[in-house]
């Protein structure tokens, strides 16, 4: 029997569980209480002074981390309470940078949005000398500019609680406090694994991606080159939400379209070269369990996590899976056997990436993702990014009409579309692994169990004779539990995916970025993930071995999954990283 | 330690040592050691005072030092002062007289007349 | 044991030995040897005799002789003449600014500046030797623990602490006793009894000088509160940059061990009690108990709202007790003489003792402790001595940075938590900081802004930026350059940052501001409305003049380093207001003294 509370906001009784926060509260009593540093089940700390309620006591508290009390009378609107939410927004007005309108932020700012909330006059009521900080924009994924910042730090928490990375922290003190590496580094010199959970959680323009739409636009302008695009699976879960169109609902033909309209010569998909990884992935984990191998498997489709584990697991760095990440292996392919297929010089070709992800950024500049001299993937572009430039292109994205990838490399089955949700590698491989190994069809092609978004998930499949242990994990301070477990013995699996970001790609750095507020009502990771495993279950192919053009491809070019060739052109190698850069 | 008993030890050790910085009631001695009490033997007598305490361990008794009082033909004088009393000034003291004046002074109250300033002569 | 006819205490506080008292001692007992003396005289380094203005202090026993100013060539004079003849060395024996009493004819708890204090928290600060456990026994110490641990249950302590009425020394005042049931609540398997040695307020010292002078009092302290809340552990979170404090404290810990007074199993009972140190780096907001024991993880040193509060969840997650220095500085005497007792001494509702650190514009700048509840005009006039230099007393800072300023028509206010906070001031941990006629009451409340502004941990938005944007303005209105309404919005500002900033040092932040306001709102007029500074001080409000009584000597146009003084030999000077930078130096180098500001 759950303890339950008895309390009044603004006059209305409310009775919620002990242990919930006034706000919660306060919410089920249907009334807002404005929040900046809060964000759901990331950070509560109570700093920004914004949801600011009246208990009659001597000071006012923060509804975020106030826990409910018996005959508690909150008030959350009296002039006294409104007077001191606005001072303080005032406050945090006088020392922040406010080129709005240029700001990639504009219209999409939690900060703005508490201005016309609560109704800011005067932007200047305090002002004084601001804080000059320089941007730190060395890092491939990530741009931080401290002028914006309002030191809410959702990105601290973000950093350290959901990723168990930590590598930005306040500095300094008082007015001078200001949220960065240590040491006065820039993001680039330090262990951070361009995630971009930090960006995806900043209310406001002081985090965004590095930007990469001129450098596309650039290239699309270029006639000598021929551009081709991929868009990850994730991108087509959450790209609607840029245009209105509501959360979970699936943009696929409309992305399509959309790339085609900006001028990409070739539209295919990365859910082809997820059906492909899965081919020379389950193919590598037969060989492990048959030879021997270093097990347990751990996927390596995540950029932030394989940085993540060279740099704090480099002890698991064996275990990794030797395949590069889906849009590689589509670079890889599209520079070698669509380009002889084309005829065309590979020098000749640019390879888009429009990812959900930060760490893509930094993924595609690896040395050893290259051939001949020639990156894989030349640019990537964050579904943000991809949501601008249809924007300045003028394109009505809304009503578009629904079109076809390109045929070949733009061809997948339902395996390769859930790779965007946590679960969904584990699931697209058990698929055909199972088959594979024992050559029945496999009834039921739904495997629950690596679903949802429970942080690790466990399971254990018959396959054959052999039980197969797998586990899931997303979010790499997830991961890191996981790996512990692993480490002292604890746990002992044959399989896993791990995902860097929490939900896995769809709720990646690179997506659409979901507010405070939104978040208290929904949960963005699983009604994306539902978009994918809807799309999933209506493809005609569920499994990635029933491919047509995967198996094509190893027909016509590869010979078999793991051959020598797939291997030059389909798989890389890991370095461990040192935590702290001289 | 294992008791309050052995904390109690300790506390009684060490008190009588450093009593002087706080005991008001203490019987006082206080000895002229001016140039003339010095030059006419008050060092040893001053001595003999600590030693004959120390012996009997006494507390409650400070030993003290005064200038010139005046009268440098009855040195080495000294007072005795117990709380609560008048001082009572021996005159001419020697060594050998300060066994006496500890055990019927200061430990039984009664001044040992005979060597007092009272008994003088002149 | 050896037996000494005679004592002297040469003061080892931080005051004194930066002063040069460790000179003295080694200089003490050359001197002792050289006379034949050191068998019958002993020098004992002691803690703070609380008369710091006169320091270095040197008394002798069992006379109770005060020396103030020694330095090391008196100390020849001091052995020869009064250890071994008997003679006071009159010129060196301190003497009361007021009364003009001194230790020569009074016992030393006679004169001015002791006679009207009662040393209850600083009972054995300059009379014990801190190094030497014996003597923190002798004058009975861990007979307390003893009586806690083998004659009361933790409640029945917990009950005498209550009863006694003990506030809270640190700031807020808050009951002591309430502390330790909240805690005793909490069921866990681990408790731990935190120690708050952060002392930060500008001038405060009292947390200093009890820790050097009697360490022993606060981990007894700290036991007997350990085993009343059910703690086994104890951590004491001191500054880094009091050294002698934590040599003691090192010293004293180990000692305690050593006669199993802490360690396990203490006096033979079930109850084990250890100490640890942990060394602050100075920061003012780690004197805030949940970023104190941020701090003591290890953590950035930053407060987090509460609940929950360290009762229920504190170091390290569990519950914990965090008590200042002072208050526990009370506790053993507490229990060894009763609640009733220490009624006896202050108000109902302010019981016993409180010590403070005068200073500022006072004769007798040191450490004081008074009973609660005597007058305000006691402390300044009787025990302090009183304004140098015949100048007026304008008010008195009380609180420190947290606190307020309490003007002249209140200086018979009885100083007790309630009655200062009525004010608008606040007892805070005890700095008092005295003020006369040239200080100026905006750049007083500026400088404890730009205290706050520079000690905020940056986290909440009202103290981070709100204070800083109120000492821009108080800035502004010193240089002169004040717009009306800047009070209103200083008010504003200030009940804003009161009621929503996050931590204590947030909250109570603008204390000095609105104090001075209230009080001193003409003078705040003065400089915004006409552009004037009453008391002569904000430099950029001040014209320097020269006036009839000028001898045309040419001193002072020479001095002048912008050549803005002009005039010829025998004939008044005249100064170019417009080139001047007000440095003053005209004024101080004219003799005639014919040069005046307004």
């Amino acid at each position: 029997m759950e303890n339950l509370v008895k309390l009044t906001i603004d006059g209305v009784p409310v009775e919620v569980p002990a242990g919930t926060t006034v706000l919660e509260a306060a919410k089920k009593a249907g009334i807002k209480i404005p929040t900046l540093c809060y964000l759901k089940d990331i950070n509560q700390i109570g700093a920004c002074r914004m949801c600011l309620v009246d208990t009659g006591a001597r000071a006012f508290g923060a509804a975020c981390v106030l826990p409910v009390s018996n005959g508690m009378n909150v008030k959350t609107n009296t002039p006294k309470i409104r007077s001191a939410r606005k001072t303080n927004l005032e406050l945090l007005l006088s020392n922040h940078d406010k080129k709005c309108l240029s700001c990639v932020r504009n219209q999409k700012c939690e900060l703005q949005q508490m201005c016309i909330d609560l109704g800011v006059e005067d932007t200047d009521t305090y002002a004084g000398k601001m804080n000059e900080y320089d941007i730190d924009d060395l890092s491939p994924s990530i741009v931080r500019n401290n002028n914006k910042c309002i030191l809410c730090r959702r990105c601290v928490a973000a950093c350290i609680n959901t990723q168990a990375v930590g590598v930005i922290g306040p500095v300094a003190r008082g007015f001078k406090t200001q949220i960065k590496c240590a040491w006065d580094k820039s993001l680039s010199e330090a262990a951070c694994i361009n995630c971009g959970q930090c960006i995806a959680a900043c209310p406001t323009g002081a985090l965004h991606e590095k930007d990469s739409t001129r450098e596309v636009w650039d290239l699309l302008n270029d006639s000598t080159k021929h551009v081709v695009v991929q868009p990850a699976p994730a991108v087509r879960a959450a790209l609607g939400e840029e245009f209105g169109i509501p959360m979970g609902t699936s943009v696929t033909g409309k992305m399509a379209a959309a790339l085609r309209r900006l001028g990409f010569e070739k539209v295919f998909d990365t859910d082809w070269a997820a059906d492909l990884t899965i081919m020379e992935e389950g193919t590598e984990f037969i060989g492990r369990l048959k030879n021997g191998g270093t097990l347990p498997l751990i996927t390596s489709c995540s950029p932030g996590w394989i940085k993540f584990c060279e740099t704090y697991y480099p002890d698991f760095i064996p275990n990794l899976s030797s395949c590069k990440s889906p849009h590689e292996m589509e670079g890889a392919m599209i520079k070698s056997y669509w380009a002889e297929k084309e005829g065309i010089d590979p020098k000749d070709i640019r390879v888009v990436s429009v990812m959900p992800c930060t760490a893509k950024k930094f993924e595609a500049k690896r040395p050893e993702l290259s051939h001949d001299g020639l990156q894989d993937v030349d640019a990537v572009l964050t579904t943000r990014e991809l949501a601008r430039m249809i924007k300045e292109a003028g394109i009505d994205f809304a009503n578009l009409q629904d079109e076809d990838f390109d045929p070949m490399l733009g061809e997948s089955t339902g395996a390769g579309v859930i790779f965007g949700a946590t679960g969904g590698v584990m699931e697209a491989a058990l698929r055909t692994v199972y088959e594979v190994v024992t050559g029945e069809t496999l009834e039921k092609v739904d495997f629950e169990a690596v679903r949802g978004t429970e942080g690790i998930k466990e399971a254990t499949v018959k396959v054959g004779d052999l039980d197969v242990n797998v586990a899931v994990a997303h979010g790499t301070a997830n991961a890191a539990k996981l790996l512990d477990s692993i480490r002292s013995g604890e746990k002992n699996y044959h399989f896993i995916e791990v995902m860097g970001c929490p939900g896995g790609c769809v709720t990646g750095g690179g997506q659409p970025i979901v507010d405070a507020q939104t978040r208290m009502e929904c949960d963005p990771k699983a009604l994306r993930a539902k978009a994918l495993y809807t799309e999933d279950a209506n493809k005609p192919h569920r499994k990635s071995h029933e491919n047509a053009s995967v198996m094509a491809l190893y027909k016509d070019y590869l010979g078999e999954p793991n051959s020598h060739k797939a291997h030059e052109l389909l798989h890389t190698t890991y370095t461990k990283r040192e935590k702290y850069i001289k | 330690m294992k008791s309050l008993a052995d904390l109690q030890a300790i506390r009684a050790r060490t008190l009588e040592n450093i009593n002087m910085r706080k005991d008001e009631d203490a019987c006082r001695v206080i000895i002229g050691m001016a140039t003339c009490g010095i030059a006419a033997g008050a060092r040893p007598v001053m001595l003999a005072f600590m030693d004959e305490i120390a012996k009997r361990n006494l507390k409650h008794v400070t030993v003290s030092q005064t200038g010139c009082i005046g009268m440098c033909r009855y040195e080495p004088m000294l007072d005795v002062v117990l709380p609560g009393q008048e001082k009572v000034t021996y005159i001419h003291v020697k060594p050998e007289m300060v066994p006496r004046i500890v055990s019927e002074h200061i430990v039984n109250g009664h001044p040992v007349e005979e060597y007092t300033i009272g008994a003088a002569k002149d | 044991m050896e037996l000494y006819r005679s004592h002297v205490l040469v003061c080892g506080g931080t005051g004194c030995s930066s002063s040069g008292s460790a000179k003295l001692i080694e200089r003490f007992e050359d001197q002792l040897k050289e006379k034949g003396l050191d068998k019958e005289v002993k020098v004992v380094r002691t803690g703070c005799f609380g008369l710091c203005e006169a320091g270095p202090v040197v008394i002798v026993y069992p006379e109770g002789t005060f020396y103030s100013r020694v330095k090391e060539e008196d100390v020849d004079e001091i052995v020869s003449e009064h250890l071994l003849k008997g003679r006071k060395v009159q010129h060196l024996v301190y003497v009361d600014h007021k009364t003009h009493e001194s230790s020569v004819q009074k016992s030393l708890n006679e004169i001015g500046f002791y006679k009207q204090q009662q040393r209850v928290a600083l009972r054995n600060c300059g009379v014990i030797d801190p190094e030497n456990i014996d003597e923190y026994i002798a004058f009975d110490g861990y007979q307390a623990l003893g009586k806690a641990l083998t004659e009361m249950t933790p409640e029945q302590v917990i009950q005498v602490i209550l009863d006694s009425g003990l506030r809270g020394r640190g700031g807020a005042g808050f009951p002591t006793g309430k502390k330790w049931q909240f805690a005793r609540a909490s069921q866990a398997e681990h408790k731990y009894f935190v120690c708050n040695a952060d002392e930060g307020d500008p001038g405060a010292f009292m947390d200093r000088s009890l820790l050097e002078g009697d360490p022993h009092a606060i981990l007894e302290a700290m036991a007997i509160g350990g085993y009343a809340i059910g703690a086994d552990e104890g951590w004491i979170y001191v500054r880094a940059e009091y050294p002698i404090a934590v040599k003691r404290l090192e010293k004293a810990i180990e000692q305690a061990h050593e006669y199993g007074l802490l360690g396990k199993n203490i006096f033979g009972t079930d109850f084990s009690f250890d100490i640890h140190i942990r060394l602050g780096a100075g920061a003012f907001v780690c004197g805030e108990e949940t970023a104190l024991m941020a701090s003591i993880e290890g953590k950035r040193g930053e407060p987090r709202p509460k609940p929950p509060f360290p009762a229920v969840k504190g170091l390290f997650e569990s519950p914990t007790n965090i008590n200042n220095v002072e208050t526990l500085g009370n506790v053993a005497q507490i229990i060894l003489k009763g609640a009733d007792w220490f009624k006896s001494i202050g108000i109902p509702t302010s019981t016993g003792t409180k010590v403070f650190a005068l200073g500022g514009k006072i004769n007798n700048t040191g450490l004081v402790e008074v009973p609660m509840g005597v007058p305000l005009r006691t402390i300044i006039e009787d025990i302090g001595g009183g304004i140098p230099n015949g100048k007026k007393f304008k008010a008195v800072q009380t609180g420190g940075p947290s606190g307020g300023c309490i003007p002249a028509s209140l200086l018979d206010i009885s100083v007790d938590y309630d009655s200062l906070t009525s004010v608008g001031a606040m007892m805070g941990s005890g700095g008092m900081i005295v003020m006369d006629e040239d200080n100026c009451m905006v750049d007083i409340a500026r400088f404890f802004l730009d205290f706050t502004v520079d000690e905020s941990c940056g986290k909440c938005t009202p103290c981070r930026i709100g204070t800083r944007r109120m000492l821009e303005i108080l800035q502004r209105i010193t240089e002169g350059k004040g717009q009306e309404g800047d009070i209103e919005k200083l008010e504003t500002l200030a009940e804003n940052i009161k009621a929503s900033a996050l931590c204590g040092l947030g909250q109570t932040a603008p204390n000095p501001v609105l104090s001075t306001i209230k009080f001193f709102r003409d003078e705040y007029e003065a400089h915004i409305k006409e552009k004037r500074c009453p008391a002569h001080h904000c430099q950029a409000l001040l014209n320097y003049e020269i006036t009839d009584a000028c001898r045309g000597c040419t001193a002072c146009a020479r001095k002048c380093p912008v050549n803005a003084i002009s005039g010829t030999v025998k004939q008044k000077h005249v100064i170019d207001t417009q080139k001047c930078i007000k440095c003053g130096n005209c004024m101080a180098t004219c003799k005639f003294g014919a040069i005046i500001k307004n």
